[in-house]
């Protein structure tokens, strides 16, 4: 009798569960988001989907979505983790008519997905991070990373650097330190750092930060006091940037000399350091506050998750990394059929196509918080300035700087080597751009 | 009635010396062999073979790797991650390197390597037991990490150090890179998978297993009646460090596609020895089976409630994962401290008596 009533219920079950599996599919445009709202990284990861996933839902309720094709969003939580990344890659790239665009916000998960997204024709943006040489785009059709890449980056600090000193001459001799965390991410600027260092005769001494023990920072530390760097550089992430602002603090670092890439300097990273954080200066692309026209038009949304984190650094690069895609569908459309569901292939065009000017930035009420973008099919970081400086006074990020460009010169031919040595371990052709 | 070992005699030496001496199992374990090679690409979708199985049997070998020392030999390692990133660097560079050499000769070739460096790090198991060897393999996985991170040379000097697994074929068909479709991975895995697990199995029942497990319950005794401890121990750490340098190898070509050092980092170490405990420690199918609780609970759980129409935040789910995965493993250890496998092995008894028990 009660293995016919288990049969019974384990077939209702399922017809349960059929039914629902019918009731999902439905018309739209497909946003899958690996997002991180666990684990150590959390901190970080938090406001960054919630900014992201709000700005579609703005789009979708102000706006109907684009044309009147709606976003459909969904979540996989990853806690930052390559295998799960990719795991929950393989579930959702086909659901809902398959992925439009995917933002990894992990370089390990874009580094594991750039074959596979490529195969499936499915556009990666990784959103300033990823792989460098995906900016060669011959080589890397299907890999984004504008507005601007690491190495990019990394040149643009010490040219700020150079800026505060005194040019790029006084330089020489100089001794930074230059804290990472030991992970693909942390280690993708150093190739960049060598280079100028050979080039500006200064040194830096490297501090990996071991991903386990990321909150136990005090022996490196030590070490920065006893060796008293002029600049301390930092590319970290997590709880790894709260504990080194921390420690900077604690050894009455001068925190004006103390500079984190734009993964290392929002909200979370500098509040737990108390009065300690004030000086401390990152990078940036995009302005912190709520004192932006999309703001306005974001009052009135239901549903949003944002809540305390809106207007935080990370919320807000959320909404622009959003932004990106809702502009790439829109010129999609444009060229493939307006109101149409557009696959991923067409995306990928418009994001190679995009051309958003400081007055189609304003239309959209993102002055302020989104670069205004070129991409071309060479150059899939875009052909903008790289980053601003941004300082912590105590309650908010302030921009003190004005556009600081990267080093093209240096960095563009490190990114066609890396893409040529790519190209050549994978068999691929690079593509003709001149066409 | 079902399972029966009655009326069952064996005439032969080498009958009774089978590697599945009861038909039944002979059957179930042979057609889940043919089924695994043949229906599951012909029926699976992409999703099942790509992001389930794939990982599954990879850490299978993994899990058989460290059975083999810690489940047979009673040597503590927490090196397994490590001797995994020992095989997935060397096969990329001897991939890369020598690029005539076809892929199912340059994995075992780099497994290989990781079972040189396996003995290295085993030679201090002569001396230091229990808790210490297990920091000493401690310090295989921080300093082996350290090393392929450190030595461009490991890299090929690739500029962002997260070099990508180059495309390679067996028999005309794409296995590695990204050309390969998940059915060709999926079938050159499984061959590791096959061959690794028989010789496994066979190794545990024969003299070299009988040693191990000599050497497992009681050295001194162990040594008196003429196992000599040093060979013995260090064949341990090489076969299970091939074992592991193998699924380390095949985790990064056929897997996650790129060699990235935090695939293998101190995590890897403990996720494969939750395995091996939970799986049943000194037991083949135990390896399967606990790779497979270990790595599939949690995208059984953060799926679980969209299959039921609910949708629960992400991170709520997550948190509720971490919950249920430890009470499991705590349920675990105090109802079945021996394993999963030993439950298959209490229900394999029950099955003889069934449906007439006494």
């Amino acid at each position: 009798m009660l293995t016919k009533k288990l049969a019974t219920a384990g077939l209702a079950a399922a017809v349960a569960v059929g039914a629902i599996a019918v009731a999902q599919a439905q018309e739209g445009q497909y946003i899958p988001v690996l997002s991180y709202r666990t684990g150590a990284y959390a901190p970080n990861g938090t406001p960054f989907a919630n900014g992201y996933v709000d700005y579609f839902q703005l789009i979708n309720e102000r706006d109907g979505g684009v044309n009147g094709v709606k976003f459909i969003v969904e979540e996989c939580e990853t806690g930052y983790k390559t295998d799960r990344g990719v795991e929950c890659y393989d579930r959702l790239k086909d659901k809902n008519g398959g992925a439009t665009v995917l933002s990894p916000w992990s370089t390990g998960t874009t580094y594991a997905l750039i074959e596979k997204a490529t195969n499936d024709k499915i556009p990666i943006l990784s959103m300033g991070y990823g792989r460098t040489s995906s900016a060669d785009g011959r080589v890397f059709p299907y890999v984004f990373n504008f507005p601007s890449t690491y190495w990019s980056q990394a040149t643009a600090v010490v040219q700020y650097i150079a800026n505060e000193t005194g040019g790029l001459e006084a330089l020489k001799g100089q001794r930074f330190a230059f804290i990472y965390l030991d992970h693909p991410y942390g280690r993708e600027p150093i190739p960049t750092f060598d280079i100028l260092a050979e080039k500006f005769g200064f040194t830096y001494d490297k501090y990996p930060v071991p991903p386990a023990t990321m909150t136990e920072q005090k022996s490196i530390w030590l070490n920065i006091r006893r060796t008293k760097p002029a600049y301390a550089i930092m590319w970290g992430w997590g709880a790894m940037n709260s504990t080194a602002v921390k420690e900077a603090a604690n050894i009455k670092f001068d925190m004006s000399r103390f500079i984190g890439n734009w993964w290392s300097a929002a909200e979370p990273d500098v509040l737990p350091a108390g009065e300690g954080a004030i000086g401390y200066k990152g990078a940036t692309f995009n302005g912190a506050g709520t004192g932006y026209k999309v703001f306005e038009a974001l009052k009135g949304v239901s549903g949003l998750k944002g809540g305390d984190d809106m207007g935080t650094v990370l919320y807000n690069r959320g909404m622009v990394n959003a932004a990106f895609v809702v502009e790439a569908v829109r010129l999609a459309q444009e060229k493939y059929g307006k109101g149409k569901h557009v696959s991923g292939e067409q995306v990928r065009w418009a994001l190679e196509n995009l051309d958003l000017s400081a007055e189609d930035v304003e239309a959209l009420g993102l002055t302020g918080l989104m670069p205004p973008t070129t991409v071309t099919c060479m150059n899939h970081e875009g052909t903008n300035p790289a980053i601003l400086v941004q300082q912590w006074n105590g309650n908010a990020w302030e921009i003190i700087t004005d556009w600081i460009p990267a080093m093209t010169e240096i960095v563009r031919p490190l990114i066609e080597q890396d893409a040529a040595q790519y190209a050549q371990e994978n068999n691929i052709t690079p593509r003709d751009c001149s066409a | 009635m079902l399972y029966r070992e009655a009326g069952q005699f064996k005439t032969s030496y080498s009958a009774d010396q089978a590697m599945l001496t009861i038909p039944l199992d002979r059957v179930f374990v042979v057609g889940l062999t043919i089924f695994a090679i043949v229906g599951i690409p012909l029926l699976a979708s992409e999703y099942l073979i790509a992001s389930i199985l794939i990982p599954v049997l990879i850490l299978s070998i993994a899990a058989l790797g460290l059975n083999i020392l810690t489940g047979y030999c009673g040597q503590l390692s927490l090196g397994t991650g490590a001797f995994m990133a020992a095989g997935a660097y060397l096969a990329y560079k001897i991939a890369t390197n020598i690029t005539w050499m076809p892929i199912w000769i340059v994995i075992p070739l780099a497994g290989l390597c990781a079972a040189a460096i396996g003995i290295a790090f085993g030679l201090p198991s002569l001396r230091i037991k229990g808790f210490y060897l297990a920091v000493a393999t401690l310090a295989a996985q921080f300093f082996l990490l350290w090393l392929f991170v450190k030595v461009p040379w490991f890299v090929n000097y690739s500029i962002s150090g997260v070099p990508t697994a180059p495309p390679r074929s067996v028999l005309g068909f794409d296995v590695t890179g990204a050309t390969a479709t998940n059915e060709a991975k999926y079938l050159f895995v499984l061959a590791f998978v096959i061959a690794l697990a028989w010789i496994a199995r066979n190794m545990a029942r024969s003299r070299i297993g009988r040693s191990w497990m000599a050497i497992r319950d009681m050295d001194i005794a162990a040594e008196l009646i003429g196992i000599r401890p040093l060979p013995t121990k260090l064949s341990a750490f090489a076969i299970s460090s091939f074992y592991c340098g193998v699924a380390g190898a095949l985790w990064a070509m056929c897997y996650i596609n790129t060699v990235e050092p935090t695939a293998f980092d101190i995590n890897r170490s403990f996720q494969v020895l939750f395995m091996v405990i939970v799986g049943g420690l000194g037991s083949v199918l135990g390896s399967f089976l606990g790779a497979a609780f270990i790595f599939l609970l949690p995208i059984f759980l953060n799926s679980a409630p969209g299959w039921f129409g609910y949708t629960v935040a992400g991170d709520t789910i997550t948190h509720i994962e971490f919950m249920l995965f430890g009470a499991l493993i705590i349920f675990f250890l105090i109802v079945e401290p021996h394993g999963l496998a030993r439950l298959w092995q209490i229900a394999k008894e029950k099955l003889r008596l069934w449906p007439f028990p006494y």
